[in-house]
């Protein structure tokens, strides 16, 4: 993964709450066995709509997105990450994340950031005043800046310092193979396991 | 000060703590689906890793799979192409798997159960949000991405901050008709979609002892669609009564040390909760949604909302939106609204009860001309379980499809779509736009409600049906 620390770029207001992840990428998507290429099913079913944001020609190469409140809720497809990724997200922006989106997003390097309703309302106001603004994300200062604004977000702190570093989370967890060999060997004999197969 | 179950559960799975960190937690059981599972496997052959415990993980094939013609190639080749990823994964990495036509392939999260191998006190996960249909065991169950199961493939463990604890008490009895299912919308329709997050949810109280295995794993199963971390319901002898006869369920002194452990986990009386919701299971009455997240429903005796009555801004222009999406007008009274098709099945609600709930509404009825009702069992074997019981029999006698297992129209990633503007009464979780099709309209509802709005065509409970004087069997 490679290291996040600052971000500047322009951004898409998406002004809806509740965009779980099958708007964010429908299921019809996820058939593909690879990494890469979900950008076509990125919102798809709003893409098709020439009122929506992402068709307007104004919001043309955004890479931050800020949306209402409760986005990526719902499946826990990590596609719904891959498919803002593949599209050129960097940073998506919103007052409250879907745990597992959240979560999703720390792992694949897509800054999910934390900002009060109040933030939002004014990134909406002024990218639609100016769609041309550039937005600043910087992950060391964890702050948020566009035109007059400057705001705070929020991020644990673990999850910044793995994406300041662009760190890889098997290889940190395989560094404390030791313990994890040490816990295994105090499991009780009762707990089940699925081989070998019983009928 | 004492603990909570979830707090137990999870202090013991604890391979390591640093401060400032996540904690490095064990898991007990990984769930694998050919879905989320095959950009995780990749990851580990581009490493040289391998599955750390194949006997702690197992597989099976449910979202892409078709319910009709199971015994020939899968006709989307797309679908086909990752069904065989999976079982050539499973293959190289010694991992278990259950495909298609055998007895133990199906919805994911109805496998674990039957086989026994969820068990109270573990940690379960799965490239799956509806995971958390397992707490309903006691174990702390949970949905994963793709980086994460790699990392569970490779370590057997996860990092994962430690979350808030929430008590959901359901005093009181349930009424008649009025089922698990109903408790749960009922419950989201109060809290919000975004109520449960970051917190663990223990489910507890009089209605909720009273609840069988199943209907418990409805009630976990929706932990998800209010933003809850997990959902979990201490252990007790209904747990082990339903475990007792299960496959891997432990034996002889193994099963004595289990129970033993597993009465322990309940919470402590002087433990407390970061915060508390309390139900009267007496004001539950049949619900249904109406919008398009689980959390705009109300009960079936209710009109259509307006936008007006909600308070918040947000709610406003989202009730607005999900009218003009569902084809809805305010006012307009839920039994009155017309269904084209009726989906009985799911992690929610696929199991051998719901069959019996809905083939009990059903038995010498027929479903409403110009409405297609789809059976799906959660997995062959409840299949099998309900054909020897006749339950299949009633659903065809009825003009239901009998179908084989599956996630089907949950979401329609296989052929079990709905066409656009098509609308279904659905006993599964997410009435999300396009969810079980582009464009297609979703009312989720119990399996008694989904049963009785087959016979008349539109949104009805069983008390709203005609007595008929048949010969029910027993069972149902």
């Amino acid at each position: 993964m490679d290291a996040f620390t600052q971000h500047i770029g322009t951004a898409a207001p998406l002004r809806r709450s509740n965009v779980d992840t099958d708007q964010i990428i429908p299921a019809e998507y996820l058939k593909r066995v690879t990494r890469t290429g979900f950008e076509d099913g990125l919102f798809a079913a709003w893409r098709n709509d020439p009122a929506f944001v992402l068709n307007q020609p104004e919001y043309g190469g955004v890479s931050v997105l800020v949306a209402g409140p409760d986005f990526g809720t719902g499946s826990s497809r990590e596609h719904a990450v891959w498919a803002l990724l593949d599209y050129g997200f960097r940073v998506v922006v919103c007052s409250r994340f879907g745990d597992i989106f959240r979560g999703n997003s720390g792992k694949a390097g897509l800054l999910a950031a934390l900002v009060t309703q109040d933030v939002v309302e004014q990134l909406w106001a002024t990218v639609e005043k100016d769609p041309g603004t550039k937005v600043t994300v910087d992950l060391e200062a964890k702050t948020i800046s566009a035109g007059e604004l400057s705001a705070p977000f929020e991020i644990d702190d673990y999850t910044r310092y793995r994406l300041l570093n662009g760190l890889d989370d098997v290889g940190i967890t395989l560094s404390h193979e030791a313990d994890i060999a040490a816990y295994e060997a105090t499991r009780p004999a009762f707990k089940p396991a699925t081989l070998p197969a019983k009928a | 000060m004492g603990r909570t179950l979830s707090e137990k559960v999870w202090d013991a799975h604890v391979v390591r703590h640093a401060d400032g960190e996540p904690d490095l937690l064990y898991i007990d059981l990984h769930l694998v689906h050919e879905v989320t599972s095959p950009q995780a496997f990749d990851g580990l052959r581009l490493a040289g890793r391998q599955v750390r415990r194949p006997d702690l993980t197992i597989a099976t094939e449910d979202h892409n799979v078709p319910t009709l013609d199971v015994d020939k190639p899968i006709a989307d080749l797309v679908s086909r192409t990752q069904v065989d990823t999976l079982r050539k994964n499973a293959k190289e990495f010694g991992v278990r798997i259950h495909t298609l036509g055998d007895p133990d392939q199906g919805v994911v999260h109805v496998i674990g159960p039957q086989l026994g191998l969820t068990q109270p006190g573990m940690t379960v996960v799965c490239g799956d949000s509806h995971t958390s249909t397992h707490g309903a065991f006691g174990a702390i169950a949970f949905g994963i991405g793709t980086s994460e199961v790699e990392h569970v493939l490779a370590t057997q463990t996860l990092m994962q901050a430690r979350p808030k604890t929430m008590a959901v008490t359901v005093d009181g009895v349930l009424p008649d008709g009025v089922s698990a299912k109903d408790l749960v919308l009922a419950l989201i329709a109060q809290v919000g979609t975004g109520g449960g997050q970051g917190y663990i949810v223990e489910y507890r109280g009089e209605a909720i002892r009273a609840l069988s295995m199943e209907a418990r794993m409805t009630i976990c199963n929706m932990s998800i669609e209010w933003g809850a971390k997990a959902g979990m319901i201490a252990p007790d002898e209904t747990t082990f009564n339903y475990l007792q006869d299960k496959p891997h369920a432990p034996q002889g002194v193994d099963w004595e040390a289990a129970v033993e452990y597993w009465k322990s986990l309940a919470t402590d009386e002087d433990a407390t909760f970061d915060r508390e919701v309390v139900l009267r299971a007496e004001d539950i009455a049949p619900f249904v949604t109406w919008g398009t997240n689980p959390g705009q429903g109300v009960p079936l005796s209710a009109n259509v909302p307006s936008p007006d009555d909600f308070d918040n801004e947000n709610d406003k222009v989202a009730a607005e939106r999900a009218l003009e999406y569902m084809g809805l007008t305010a006012g307009t009274p839920l039994r009155e609204v017309k269904v084209d098709t009726v989906f009985l099945g799911s992690c929610t609600n696929g199991r051998i009860e719901d069959l019996r709930a809905a083939a009990g509404v059903l038995a010498g009825r027929k479903v409403a001309e110009g409405t297609r009702m789809l059976v799906v069992p959660g997995s062959g074997r409840v299949r099998l379980q309900a054909e020897s019981e006749g339950l299949d029999k009633i659903f065809k006698d009825a003009g239901a499809e009998w179908r084989g297992a599956g996630c089907s129209m949950c979401l329609g990633m296989n052929p079990d779509t709905l066409a656009p503007g098509e609308r279904s009464a659905s006993t599964s979780n997410r009435n999300f736009e396009g969810r079980q099709g582009k464009g297609g309209r979703t009312h989720l509802v119990s399996p008694l409600v989904a049963a009785a709005t087959a016979v008349t065509g539109t949104l009805a409970a069983p008390a709203d049906l005609q007595p008929i004087d048949v010969a029910v069997p027993e069972n149902v």
